[in-house]
Parts: structure tokens; C-alpha cells; sequence
């Protein structure tokens, strides 16, 4: 009896509990629903069709979109310009970050105003730093009359036409776009740190560099794997900044998934077989996301996920 | 903190000077686009529309969209329709007006809906080919066999599927060498190139002079295309586009030659620095180059002196300095050598719109209308027979001109085909002028595109 009274009361609670939350969550949830779950269910669903998003979609050819896609060399060399964003942004861009982020720690007087430029460009819608950029960097732009003004005649050359160095040139401008958020997110995380931590290792006689290794870094942990993942997803899923400057040219040597996918499904009308492409991207997404939460993040979400 | 206050002031007004000069040249128009406003509408007195019996008095109300959002062509379909409702009180006009690129996007996602316009701008070829796969167009066939005499017979053809009309044209515009006069001069040449030969001597003349000979806009593909279409237009003639559009066997040795043609071309490096990153329109695009002069050539349809004027900062009036001539002939090819390539637009009657809609349209394309078209010299050439004269600002008359020597024009490659063809068509031709394809691995490319679809 007393077990029966006590794990009704529990149940009730619960079931309080759970509506309370249900109903406020509710609005949000459907908006989800519709926007979010909705949409990929039909992504998933058109994947499976040849479908040129106008007649009726009742060509069913399975999984024939996803093999076309694995099979098409400009999709693989796609694949293979969002690994060279993803290897470049955590061989460089997030060094580059952490260390800006290291020196404007300290104390200093004009520290604010460095930290507010070094952020700007992140404030810069996308398509705008694409198109300031596509100015500077054509011939006879800000680049070639900057570097012919400093003596360096013959330095420039037009890199974005050239399909050798689109992509290391479109890494730059992603690296000028996003280097000062992830400076902000990793001073952020400094400033978490207990200044005593740092003057203890001092005391007992670390240098400089061996507090930063020692003891700086491993508790700055859970911001930079932070940081390293929305470097990651955000390489993976590169867009606006591609399609404005180079479309993804020239002749495909700055294509990334996303270009591919658009080009494909919107431009090309291949509603079908973009969609397999969108259900590809967003797989690779999310498998990449839950890993790494699951592997690499647990400890920093300790509480926050449960475990099966 | 007011220092702080401040620099962020001072960002932002950055961000918003740096947004709005570059808005203007933010969105460049993946196709050609339609109209290029010139001048003030010439308010011409029209005759009243043709009355015919309105047997049905019941309201009617015909949806139209179309895609000239601006003056002075927005005006002119606007007075149009009010004319027509005015002798046909029955009839209610339901007019949208949308830009270009807002039309296709808008447009697919109604005829997904089934939500079919009655009345709407189409440019021929493969789109409306799909859509009329789709069952969401009507055949007007029976509706105009008695008038269609009226339109250019070249231009009514691209809005045919398998024989039957889909569309009328309300213009064709075509495809050729504009140049900048004062470029030709400096280099000496007095007379433009008439043959492939004389045109070669030409590229080499003005680079000898330290003139880019061609401005291409290598970003925008579609522009690029335009050689491999006029060459394969003049190697194949229109039994072998013809062919090649509606069999999907692009493998016909005269393509090959095409390419090898245009190859020839290429191998001169006629273009401009940074060609392959440069759009058509705005900042470092194609246009720009030819507004100053790091072009002398540019093959482009009609629309553009306006685009060259947009892209000048006005410091160049439209159309001045310019001059047209047609793509040169080929020795010994089969293509006549007057054949041309061009494309327009058009109106398309939706599958449930009234019987009414066909008697609009014919107004809208009627002898009175056209000329008025054409006395905006807004870039818009008129298809109604008899028209053509209306047409008097002189670069737009040397298009006509051409147009009328034509037998035969080839809708754009990438329009004559479906969507998804067209791009592998563009894209293929890029790796020729990038120098990663060979003129065999262009028919290869596109056959290979053709099969799978």
C-alpha cells in the first residue's frame, strides 16, 4: 500500500512536473516541428525520388541519388575542400585565436579597443565580407595597390581566379571572419580561471610557457573543445562566403557540400538528388556532432546528457 | 566606456556605409536579365484594345506575372491591362510584378503548390518543356491559329513543345560582339571582324597594341558558353543543334570542332586579368571591365550597353562608344552564316486560366503594343511582325538587323535544355577557357550529364 501511495505521489509529481514544462515548451516544440523535423523528413523523403521539383513525384529510384553522389568526382572533391577548411581552421585559425586571446589577457591599456577590432569582422554579415573581399582581392583592387605601394610589384595576382590558391585564399577571409570570435569564446574562458592558480605555479617556479601548458591550457579544456567544434561544423557546412566570391569556381576548385548541394537542387532543378545531398551533409553533421559530445565533451557536459 | 561606446558607433556606421555601397552590386542576375530601362516612357496614344464580343459577362479575373519591375516597362504592362479592362469591364487584372531571380523561385514554388498563375513570363525552351511535362501549361494551339502570323515565326518556336505552342514571345534578343569603338580605333582596325579568320587577326592586332582584346566574365558561366553555343551553332547548323537538343546525343564530331574552335581562341589568352573570378555584373565583373576599356570585346546579348552604363557610374550613357557586330562566319561550315543565338521572353497560359487570358495575351502582343515596346528602346526587341521599326536607338537596331538576317536563332544552350543540363553545358564549356578540358571532354561531359537526367 505504502509503495503504491508513494510511487503514484512520484508519478503525479512527475506527471506535474512534466506538464508544467510540456506546456511551457509547447510553442517551441512545435515550431521545431515544423521547421526543423518537418523538413528533414521531407529532405529525406525526396532524396529517394528523381525529382526535378515540378512533376509529380513518383519516379522512385531508392537509394540511386546517394550512389550518384558518392560516385560524382566534383561531390569527393568537395568533401575534400571541407576537410582542407576543417585541417587548416584547427591547424591555424584556432592557434591564432588562442593566441591573441593569451596576450589580451593581460593587463594593458588600449586592450578594449584591440579587442573590439579584432571582433568586428565577426559582426559582418557573411555576403558582405564575401563581397568587400572579392574587391579588395580582384586586380587592380585594394590588394594589388596596397602591395605595388609597399614594393612588392608582381606579389599580387588575381588568387581568387586562380583554382591553385581559391581555396587557400578563401581560408584567409574565413580566418579574418572568424579568428576574433573564437578569441572572444577562449577570453572568455580565461577569465574563468583563477588568477591564483597561475601565481601558485609562479611560486613554485613555472616560466611563463610552462604555466600556459601546465596549467593555463588544461583548464581553459572545455571552451577550446568548444571552439573546436563549432570550428568543425562550421567548416563542414561552409556556404555564403563560397557562393558569393567564386560560386564554388573556378570550375569547381572551391566547390564545398553546401555549394554542391545548392547548385544542384536550386540551380540545376535536381530537387531529388539535392536533397540526398542535404540528407549527406546533415548525417555527417550530426553523426560528427553526438560523437563528439559523446567522446570528447563528456566531461564538460557532465550532467547536461544522459548516457544509455 | 564612452570610448567603447563610441568605437562601437563608429563600427557600426562602417558596417552600414560598407553594406550600402555594395548593395547595388550585391546581386548579380544569374541570367540575362530582361529589361534594361533606357529612357521615359513614350507616352504613345494606343488605340483602343480589340473589342471583341465579351460574350461572357460574368467577372473574370486573369493573375499575371510578370517580371519588369521596373519603369518604364512596369508602367506600359500596367497601362496595357488597364486599357484591355476598360473595353472588356468584365475582366479584372491581377498584376504581379516581380524581379527576375524573386520570379523563378516564387514561380516554382506556385506550381508546386498548384497553385498555377494564369498568365506567366516564361522563357521558352526546356523550363517550359518540364512544365509542360508537368501538365500545369495549356496548349494554345487552337487559340491562336489565327493570329500567330502576326509573331515572328523564329521566336514563337521556342515556346513550341513537341509542336504545339505553349507561350508567346514578346521579345528575342540576340547574341553578339559588342565592342568599344574607341578601342578598335586605337588599335587601328576600321572595319569589324566578318569571318573567324579575320576575327583571330583582330584579338592579335589589339593585343599587340597592349589592349585586352575580350572581357569575359568567367564567374558567371553562362557568359563563357556563349562561344561554345555560337560555335557549335556555326559547326552544326540547325539540324545539328537540333538534333543534339532533342536526341541528347552531344557527341557529333561538329561539336568537337566547336570546341576546337573556341579552343583557338582561347589559346591567345584574349582575356583579362582575374577573368575566371569575375562576374557579369558588378564590381570586377565583365561589364565593368568593358566600361573601362580593359575589354574591347565582350559577346553578350542586347542588355548589354544598359549593364555596361550600370556599371560605369554613369559616366557612360548608354550605348555610347559601342558598337555590335554578329558573330563571324566560319569557312566551309554548314551553319548559315547569319544564324544566331538569342532568346527572350515570353508569356505562358497557365492550365485552369480563363478564356479570357488568350484574348489578353493577344492584346498584349498586338502591333500597337510592340511598337510601344519598341519606342522605349528599353532593350526589350519586339516580336510582333512589323514592329521592328519602332526599335530607333541605333546599337539595338544593329541587333534587329541581325536578327532579321537570321534563318535560325538557338535559344540559349542553357534554356533550350532542362536546368540540369544547361549547368553541366556551362560548366563543361568553363573547363575549356580554365584550361582543365579539352574540346572532346566538353561533349563528353555534357553526353554523359544528357544520359542521366
Amino acid at each position: 500500500m505504502a509503495i503504491a501511495v508513494g510511487s503514484r505521489s512520484r508519478f503525479s509529481r512527475n506527471l506535474r512536473a512534466w506538464g508544467g514544462a510540456g506546456l511551457f515548451m509547447l510553442p517551441a516544440l512545435a515550431l521545431y516541428a515544423v521547421f526543423v523535423l518537418f523538413p528533414i523528413v521531407q529532405a529525406a523523403r525526396f532524396s529517394l525520388f528523381d525529382w526535378n521539383g515540378l512533376k509529380a513525384l513518383d519516379h522512385f529510384v531508392g537509394p540511386a541519388n546517394f550512389g550518384r553522389a558518392q560516385a560524382d568526382p566534383v561531390f569527393l572533391g568537395a568533401v575534400g575542400h571541407n576537410l582542407f577548411i576543417v585541417v587548416m581552421s584547427l591547424a591555424i585559425q584556432i592557434p591564432f585565436a588562442l593566441g591573441l586571446a593569451l596576450l589580451l589577457n593581460r593587463n594593458f591599456r588600449g586592450r578594449a579597443i584591440l579587442r573590439l577590432i579584432f571582433f568586428a569582422p565577426y559582426v559582418i554579415a557573411e555576403v558582405i565580407t564575401a563581397i568587400v573581399w572579392s574587391l579588395i582581392l580582384q586586380p587592380n583592387g585594394l590588394a594589388d595597390h596596397f602591395l605595388t605601394t609597399f614594393g612588392l610589384e608582381g606579389a599580387y595576382s588575381p588568387w581568387l581566379a586562380d583554382r591553385g590558391t581559391v581555396l587557400i585564399a578563401l581560408f584567409f577571409i574565413i580566418t579574418w571572419k572568424y579568428f576574433g570570435f573564437h578569441m572572444i569564446l577562449l577570453l572568455a574562458g580565461l577569465q574563468n580561471i583563477p588568477r591564483e592558480v597561475e601565481d601558485a605555479a609562479a611560486i613554485d617556479g613555472a616560466s611563463r610557457w610552462q604555466a600556459i601548458r601546465y596549467v593555463t591550457l588544461p583548464l581553459l579544456g572545455p571552451t577550446l573543445r568548444v571552439s573546436v567544434f563549432l570550428s568543425i561544423i562550421g567548416s563542414i557546412q561552409l556556404f555564403d562566403l563560397v557562393w558569393v566570391t567564386t560560386r564554388g569556381g573556378p570550375v569547381n576548385a572551391s566547390n564545398t557540400m553546401a555549394v554542391y548541394m545548392f547548385d544542384r537542387g536550386f540551380v540545376r532543378f535536381q530537387f531529388g538528388f539535392g536533397s540526398a545531398v542535404a540528407v549527406i551533409l546533415f548525417l555527417l553533421c550530426f553523426v560528427l556532432a553526438l560523437a563528439y559530445q559523446r567522446w570528447v565533451m563528456r566531461r564538460d557536459l557532465e550532467g547536461a546528457t544522459t548516457y544509455g | 566606456m564612452t570610448g567603447r561606446r563610441r568605437s562601437v558607433g563608429i563600427l557600426a556606421t562602417l558596417v552600414l556605409v560598407v553594406s550600402a555601397c555594395t548593395s547595388g552590386a550585391s546581386s548579380p542576375p544569374s541570367g540575362p536579365p530582361s529589361s534594361v530601362p533606357s529612357s521615359a516612357p513614350s507616352s504613345t496614344s494606343s488605340n483602343a484594345p480589340s473589342s471583341e464580343p465579351s460574350k461572357a459577362a460574368e467577372p473574370v479575373t486573369i493573375t499575371w506575372y510578370h517580371i519588369q519591375n521596373n519603369d518604364p516597362g512596369l508602367s506600359l504592362w500596367k497601362d496595357l491591362a488597364a486599357e484591355y479592362t476598360a473595353a472588356h469591364p468584365n475582366v479584372t487584372i491581377d498584376i504581379q510584378a516581380n524581379e527576375n531571380e524573386a520570379f523563378k523561385t516564387k514561380l516554382t514554388a506556385l506550381l508546386q503548390q498548384g497553385d498555377i498563375p494564369d498568365l506567366f513570363q516564361t522563357w521558352g525552351g526546356g523550363g517550359l518543356r518540364q512544365q509542360v511535362e508537368a501538365g500545369l501549361v495549356k496548349d494554345i494551339s487552337a487559340d491562336i491559329a489565327s493570329w500567330k502570323d502576326t509573331i515572328n515565326a523564329g521566336a514563337l518556336s521556342m515556346y513550341a513543345v513537341d509542336g504545339k505552342n505553349y507561350g508567346i514571345p514578346f521579345d528575342l534578343g540576340l547574341v553578339g560582339f559588342w565592342y568599344n569603338t574607341k578601342s578598335f580605333t586605337d588599335a587601328g582596325i576600321t572595319k569589324p571582324p566578318a569571318t573567324w579568320a579575320e576575327f583571330l587577326t583582330t584579338v592579335e592586332t589589339l593585343k599587340a597594341k597592349g589592349i585586352t582584346p575580350i572581357a569575359l566574365a568567367g564567374k558567371d558561366t553562362w557568359t563563357g558558353a556563349f562561344y561554345w553555343a555560337y560555335t557549335a551553332v556555326r559547326n552544326c547548323g540547325q539540324a545539328g543543334m537540333d538534333k543534339a537538343v532533342t536526341t541528347g546525343a552531344w557527341t557529333d564530331p561538329c561539336l568537337v570542332k566547336a570546341g576546337e574552335q573556341f579552343k583557338q581562341l582561347i589559346d591567345l589568352k584574349p582575356f583579362q586579368e582575374g577573368f575566371l573570378a569575375a562576374p557579369w555584373d558588378g564590381a570586377g565583373s565583365g561589364a565593368a571591365a568593358m566600361a573601362t576599356f580593359n575589354g574591347a570585346m565582350q559577346l553578350m546579348g542586347q542588355w548589354l550597353p544598359g549593364t555596361v552604363n550600370a556599371n560605369s557610374g554613369g559616366s557612360r550613357p548608354i550605348g555610347e562608344g559601342l558598337g555590335w557586330f554578329p558573330f563571324p562566319s566560319v569557312e566551309g561550315s554548314p551553319g548559315d552564316p547569319y544564324d544566331g543565338l538569342g532568346g527572350g521572353n515570353g508569356f505562358a497560359v497557365g492550365k485552369d486560366a480563363p478564356p479570357e487570358t488568350v484574348d489578353f495575351l493577344k492584346y498584349l502582343v498586338s502591333l500597337d503594343a510592340a511598337k510601344r515596346w519598341g519606342a522605349l528602346n528599353s532593350g526589350i526587341l519586339p516580336t510582333t511582325v512589323g514592329s521592328e521599326s519602332s526599335v530607333t536607338d541605333p546599337t539595338m537596331a544593329s541587333v534587329l538587323e541581325g536578327r532579321a538576317k537570321a534563318k535560325f536563332v538557338q535559344l540559349y544552350l542553357d534554356q533550350a535544355t532542362t536546368p540540369e543540363l544547361g549547368g553541366a553545358i556551362n560548366e563543361a564549356v568553363a573547363g575549356l577557357y580554365a584550361g582543365t578540358g579539352t574540346p572532346e571532354s566538353v561533349t563528353q561531359a555534357i553526353t554523359a550529364a544528357a544520359a542521366g537526367q
